[in-house]
């Protein structure tokens, strides 16, 4: 009797092994499961041909018969079955990945997605995604984007707060202040255990726990003319939540040079101001006020007292605006300044135009120096000039 | 008569209206009526030369009126005329 033909064992690899081979270059990499868990994540040059599709497609995916071809699926069932199936079709160096990429992934090796999201940002922005006007490629931009908050305390904290929860990927906090009990009242990003630290260090503790996806800078330091051009560059939105006019228009005019978007809100008792300066397709901060009023006229929070909601509901009018630039949608509010008043419920929207002849964005501005940034122009002789 | 609305900083000015009604044909004349009712307003609105102060931004309406006629803007009763300085707080 002729000697029993063993059924030829599938050859099964560990996934380190099939790392190393990989990297050795030469192998053929299939992936036999299915488009959507392919599109969740797969191995980097991994070719997808489904289970059902393998006998009309592997001709294609691995042409060559004799080289060496690895397949691997979830869990290193299916990838064994298309295994042996390619060995019947007369391939000769057929592996399959053991454990599969669940295993691949345990073991700390790198996967990559089609989408760009993981399972559980899929499930996180999953009420982003439905939104057409969103979909998976607004939710990559947003995880893909630079945002930079000047101040972490009134406008900056929710602000702060709802762009970690969106899945803005890095979120750049100002300030070089301490969190304080009076701060507690409106600036919700931090907590009374919070008391005494800094407030970047505590807006990044809220907003590891919401959102790890986050990536929060903390600028703790006062923000000049030496440092801002090189900090601007490296975001692509800013925030403007300061609480002094000197910060405002040193941003101003080095955002206006960086042809970077700002959006731009105030607070003061029952009544907030909020608009979008994109340089040059619309006006900036300085056409809408070529000076700062004198110091009577302009008191702070903390002389002069705001609504605590105030700075929520300005507060998100900006997350708005940082979330219609990022994804492109919607209309932002260049050229326009909206003013709300809390005490009667009232929006009032105000055109702000372009100054032609304004000495940051005009036709005819000159090229400045840093240490000119924020600074007032000789009127009279830039006028005259 | 039309309508000023006034910003926050001048509202003790106003013993705290938050709004004023002012009779005039033009801005200018609006304003004045304003400072003449609440003297304590015409300080931070004029500067010395009878112009509108650089830094107060005045709107007929939704429109700034420098892209107007300034203080010679006409006004209706219908309309409403905003003072608006900057605020800086955050």
């Amino acid at each position: 009797m002729a000697p029993t033909q063993m059924k030829q064992r599938v050859e099964e690899i560990e996934p380190f092994e099939a790392a190393q081979e990989i990297e050795g270059g030469d192998v053929v990499l299939v992936d036999t499961r299915e488009p959507h868990e392919y599109q969740e994540a797969h191995l980097e040059n991994g070719r997808l041909v489904p289970p059902g599709l393998l006998a009309d497609e592997i001709a294609e995916a691995a042409p060559d018969k004799s080289a060496r071809t690895i397949l691997y699926c979830r869990t290193g069932n299916r990838s064994f079955l298309a295994a042996e199936q390619l060995e019947a079709l007369g391939y000769t160096d057929v592996a399959s990945m053991a454990g599969g990429i669940l295993a691949w992934q345990e073991q700390g090796l790198p996967v990559v997605a089609a989408s760009g999201m993981t399972a559980e940002q899929r499930d996180r922005y999953s009420r982003h995604t439905l939104l057409p006007e969103v979909g998976v490629d607004g939710q990559l931009k947003m995880l893909n984007a630079k945002v930079l908050l000047i101040g972490a305390g009134g406008l900056g904290a929710p602000t702060a707060l709802y762009l970690a929860a969106a899945g803005i990927g890095t979120l750049g906090l100002v300030d070089d202040d301490v969190v304080d009990a009076s701060n507690l009242q409106r600036q919700v990003i931090h907590n009374t255990e919070r008391i005494g630290r800094p407030k970047t260090e505590s807006a990044r503790l809220t907003i590891e726990a919401l959102n790890p996806d986050v990536d929060v800078v903390e600028h703790n330091f006062r923000l000049d003319s030496s440092n801002i051009v090189e900090l601007l560059s490296e975001y692509d939105v800013i925030v403007d939540g300061a609480d002094n006019f000197p910060t405002r228009y040193l941003l101003n005019d080095a955002s206006v040079r960086l042809r970077k978007p700002v959006v731009s809100a105030s607070i003061l008792s029952f009544d907030g101001q909020i608009s979008t300066f994109v340089p040059h397709e619309g006006p900036c901060y300085r056409c809408l006020y070529p000076t700062p009023p004198p110091a009577e006229l302009a008191p702070s929070c903390s002389a002069n007292g705001v609504l605590g909601v105030m700075a929520g509901q300005m507060g998100l009018l900006q997350a708005n605006e940082v979330l219609k630039l990022v994804l492109g949608i919607g209309e932002p509010l260049v050229g326009r300044l909206l003013l709300y008043e809390a005490l009667s419920t009232r929006f009032t929207e105000l055109k702000v135009r372009r100054d032609p002849n304004c000495p940051i964005c005009g036709d005819n501005a000159p090229d400045i120096p840093d240490s000119e940034l924020g600074k007032f122009p000789d009127y009279e002789a830039f006028c005259a000039g | 008569m039309a309508t000023i609305r006034i910003p926050p900083v001048l509202r003790q000015q106003t013993g705290g209206q938050t709004e004023v009604e002012a009779a005039g044909s033009n801005v200018g004349e609006v304003l004045r009526a304003l400072t003449a009712e609440h003297p304590a307003t015409e300080e931070q609105l004029f500067g010395p030369d009878g112009e509108l102060n650089r830094y107060v931004n005045v709107y007929l309406n939704d429109e700034d009126v420098r892209v107007l006629q300034g203080l010679e803007t006409a006004v209706k009763d219908s309309d409403t005329v905003i003072i608006m300085p900057a605020m800086a707080g955050g």
